[in-house]
């Protein structure tokens, strides 16, 4: 199953890098399909043991990939770009006070974990550095400290919530 | 100039500024974190602004000349933009993480939690 979806996946997207190389289904050539195809089995059958052990069967529920959607074109990006605002206010202003600080994800699965550590390294102002595989507490590079024993919501606002519902 | 046209460059200039601003902080700020909340962060948030320029260039040149490989520009742009969201945090975090572990500390840090943690260990 997940050798069939890694596959359509892989192949998927091969075609839309070549779109309009020919005219067979209105934009492909014989050759970049079979190349596709030969590329997307190699692919399904290099890796498709581990989109299996990592996602699980709900991660192509589509209506979480609609979620998704949402999520990143609303308040990541709204995220994104008030702590973008907020860094090049320091950037010219040189006042930082940085910082390694403690957080509890409050995720049960890996990859809503690895999505939120995604989630606060993209928004400036607070970077990723380790996560604990066992408790899944992030340890976070903040550049304005304000508390030394912050809660998620002091770092990243209402993303864990967001991807709680997305992926659990 | 259409509408379109200066959407296009007002989306390019903010992309420009926020990648300067970027190049800035790698001179301003003192050690590997801070630098690379500016260097990786700044600059993923400057791309997208100029990655959607060049989808909305390719979009409108396709619209009016009705030549494909515009069309076919915007697409691989907006591939870029989904690889460029999902590479850059992930780089970040390896350089991060390389750092630390090979025992380089946040300079002015007024907590280091992860240092305080293995030294618990040890």
């Amino acid at each position: 199953m997940s050798f069939l979806i890694t596959g359509l996946l892989a192949f998927g997207f091969y075609l839309i890098l070549t779109a309009g190389s020919g005219t067979i289904l209105g934009g492909w050539s014989a050759a970049e399909l079979i190349a596709g195809a030969v590329t997307a089995l190699i692919v399904a059958a290099a890796s498709s043991r581990l989109l299996g052990q990592r996602c699980g069967a709900g991660a192509l529920n589509p209506l979480r990939w609609v979620l998704a959607f949402i999520y990143v074109i609303g308040p990541l990006f709204w995220g994104m770009a008030k702590a973008n605002l907020d860094v090049a206010r320091r950037v010219i202003t040189g006042e930082i006070r940085p910082g390694i600080v403690k957080v509890k994800a409050g995720l049960a699965e890996d990859l809503g974990v690895t999505m939120l550590a995604n989630s606060i390294t993209l928004t400036p102002g607070t970077l990723t550095v380790d996560i604990d595989d066992e408790s899944h507490d992030l340890y976070i590079h903040w550049i304005d400290v304000k508390t030394d024993s912050p809660s998620i919501e002091d770092i990243s606002g209402g993303f864990s919530g967001w991807i709680r519902r997305i992926t659990e | 100039m259409s509408p379109l046209e200066i959407l296009i460059y007002i989306l390019g200039a903010v992309g420009l500024f926020f990648n300067t601003l970027g190049t800035v902080a790698l001179f301003r700020f003192p050690d590997v974190y801070t630098r690379l909340h500016g260097a990786t962060k700044c600059t993923t948030f400057g791309s997208i602004f100029l990655t959607l320029a060049v989808i909305l260039y390719g979009l409108t040149s396709w619209q009016s000349g009705g030549e494909s490989r515009y069309g076919i520009l915007a697409l691989h742009a907006a591939v870029a933009l989904v690889a460029l969201l999902v590479t850059n945090p992930t780089g970040a975090h390896a350089i991060a993480r390389a750092a630390h572990r090979s025992g380089v500390g946040p300079k002015f840090a007024v907590v280091d939690a992860l240092a305080d943690e293995k030294g618990r260990r040890k």
